[in-house]
């Protein structure tokens, strides 16, 4: 066993995301100054500690249903909190990584890097973006895809979370230069190069501390296995 | 700023608990999540017809509420689209049995707002259309943008569907009719000034005080071009070539002209307007056989107009001049 997702560890990793996302609110609402409308830190703050308030209020212990169940109370949360475009794509994310997951309470590298690709191809159905969009996809691809590869190739969970983490940190950098073809900053044309991409700044944050905290507590890896 | 508001956040909420304290008569409104529909919904047998967006346009959506027109609006925050859980619960008041169509405008939050309640909606089997309006000429369809934005076009596709519905058309010709409003409509609109969110505290872009943005968005998004200002006369010969140009209206064509007020420019100047777009119009032997102005979709406190034109025929004629009974839009009743 090279470790598993448990149910307790996505609740910490979206508690940690959640923080990580009030940590860098302004400057996730000064990048969508930048190319959009100046709302991306403070929508996410607010739709983040809904789900916090959700996961760990009174009715949350009783909820059960596993990993899909918690995934979909994220999810409906974050539609109905949040609003603009971040809502649907985040709400969308977090419902179809539950959909995969299904009822199980414990993930395998390989089951929860399946349930990763679900969720990154239910964003990019939502939006309709693809790589080089200048979007949250040009993280949250290339992540999915080192997660699986990953897990592909025997990496313990650790390790593959830290890949996954790199890759997403590499195409959020590669947003920079590109000239957004989705959303509202798309109407600024050549003007939106230059620019980090608000949406594919918050997914590093999300791939970030899932590598901080989906592994925490699982069994000591041994390589190869 | 200076707005007739308490607090910024509640802006919203407050206005909202004003029309449900002015017109009980005609329409309910819902807080959490925040809807609006019409007092005697759900009708039965009768297409549902819901639209919604973020609010500062007002009358649009809300005042569009009533017989004729929309079964239900969905507000969003200031300039925000509406969620999906709002459009679900709304979608669900007043469904009559005969489906609900989705009148949405073409914004990246909006689409995506709608595609998921029309999933959520017909994960619970419901029969649920959608169609996308997107008229504003000022904004390049390209592969490379989010798209032309929706904006006049709306207000008489909801006009024109939700007569429709009440002759108990049934959902698809609803929906077609829908799409034939916004293939035949074209629109585009001017800023004098700039609009103030209530919770941004300041003008969303600066204009000089002798300078206007020809093809202003309705959230003060960028247009076609800053200009110095000019007479009306030049300004509506701007605007009224672009929209005319696009579709393009040509002579013999009869239109419903339709002149737009942004919110913060008085009837008077929208008048003036009018009166250079007919002279203009039938320069060019385009009939206007139907009108409409005043101040519909709005842009806050922006000064300005938008014009759009739509191309009439018998069908979308008659139903342009069927009863509503509406707080913004009243006639034949």
């Amino acid at each position: 066993m090279s470790g598993i997702v448990t149910q307790e560890g996505v609740a910490a990793w979206l508690r940690a995301f959640a923080e990580a996302v009030a940590k860098n609110r302004e400057y996730l609402t000064e990048l969508d100054a930048a190319i959009g409308d100046a709302d991306h830190g403070s929508n996410m703050d607010r739709g983040m500690q809904a789900v916090v308030g959700r996961i760990d209020g009174p009715s949350a212990g009783t909820a059960g249903g596993g990993v899909g169940a918690l995934l979909k109370l994220v999810g409906m949360t974050l539609v109905s909190t949040v609003g603009g475009a971040a809502g649907p794509l985040y709400g969308t994310f977090f419902l179809q990584v539950g959909k995969a997951a299904g009822e199980a309470t414990e993930l395998t590298l390989a089951q929860w890097a399946a349930a990763l690709e679900a969720g990154v191809k239910g964003v990019q159905m939502r939006g309709k973006a693809v790589l080089e969009d200048k979007t949250m996809v040009d993280t949250l691809m290339p992540a999915a895809q080192a997660l699986s590869a990953a897990a592909a190739s025997g990496a313990g969970l650790a390790e593959a979370l830290r890949q996954a983490a790199a890759a997403a940190e590499q195409g959020m950098k590669a947003t920079i230069p590109l000239i957004a073809r989705k959303g509202r900053a798309s109407y600024l044309g050549e003007r939106s190069a230059g620019h980090q991409d608000p949406g594919a700044t918050s997914s590093w944050l999300l791939l970030q501390t899932a590598a901080e905290t989906l592994a925490a507590g699982a069994p000591a890896e041994v390589p190869g296995a | 700023m200076k707005k007739l508001i308490n607090r910024p956040e509640d802006a919203v909420a407050e206005a909202l608990m004003g029309v449900a304290a002015a017109h009980a008569d005609r329409v309910r409104v819902h807080i959490g999540p925040n809807y609006i529909v019409r007092a005697d919904a759900p009708v039965r047998g009768k297409v549902a017809i819901v639209s919604g967006g973020g609010s500062g346009h007002e009358p649009m959506h809300g005042g569009f509420v009533g017989m004729g027109m929309l079964d239900a609006a969905c507000p969003g925050e200031v300039f925000t689209s509406p969620t999906p859980d709002q459009m679900l619960a709304a979608s669900q008041a007043v469904d009559g049995g005969a489906g609900v169509l989705h009148i949405v405008k073409n914004y990246t939050g909006d689409v995506m707002n709608f595609e998921m309640a029309a999933e959520l909606a017909q994960d619970e089997g419901m029969e649920v259309e959608q169609v996308v309006i997107d008229d504003d000429v000022a904004v390049k369809d390209s592969l490379y943008t989010a798209g032309r934005r929706g904006v006049g076009a709306t207000v008489l596709a909801e006009k024109i569907c939700g007569a429709a519905a009440e002759l108990r058309r049934p959902l698809a010709e609803v929906a077609g009719l829908c799409r034939k409003v916004n293939a035949n409509a074209r629109s585009m609109g001017v800023a004098l000034t700039s609009c103030t969110v209530p919770m941004a505290g300041r003008p969303t872009f600066a204009l000089g005080d002798d300078e206007i943005e020809l093809g202003v968005g309705i959230h003060g998004e960028p247009g076609r071009e800053r200009r110095k200002l000019a007479s009306a006369h030049d300004i509506v010969e701007a605007l009224a070539t672009a929209v005319v140009d696009d579709l393009p209206f040509g002579p013999g064509d009869k239109v419903l002209a339709f002149v737009n007020g942004m919110g913060g420019t008085p009837l008077l100047e929208l008048y003036v307007v009018y009166g250079e777009l007919h002279e203009l119009l039938e320069g060019r032997g385009i009939s206007i056989t139907r009108n409409l102005i005043g101040s519909y979709i709005t842009s806050l406190d922006m000064a300005g107009c938008s014009i759009t034109l739509l191309r009439l025929d018998d069908e979308l004629t008659a139903l342009w001049d069927a009863p509503v009974s509406t707080t913004g839009l009243r006639w034949g009743v």
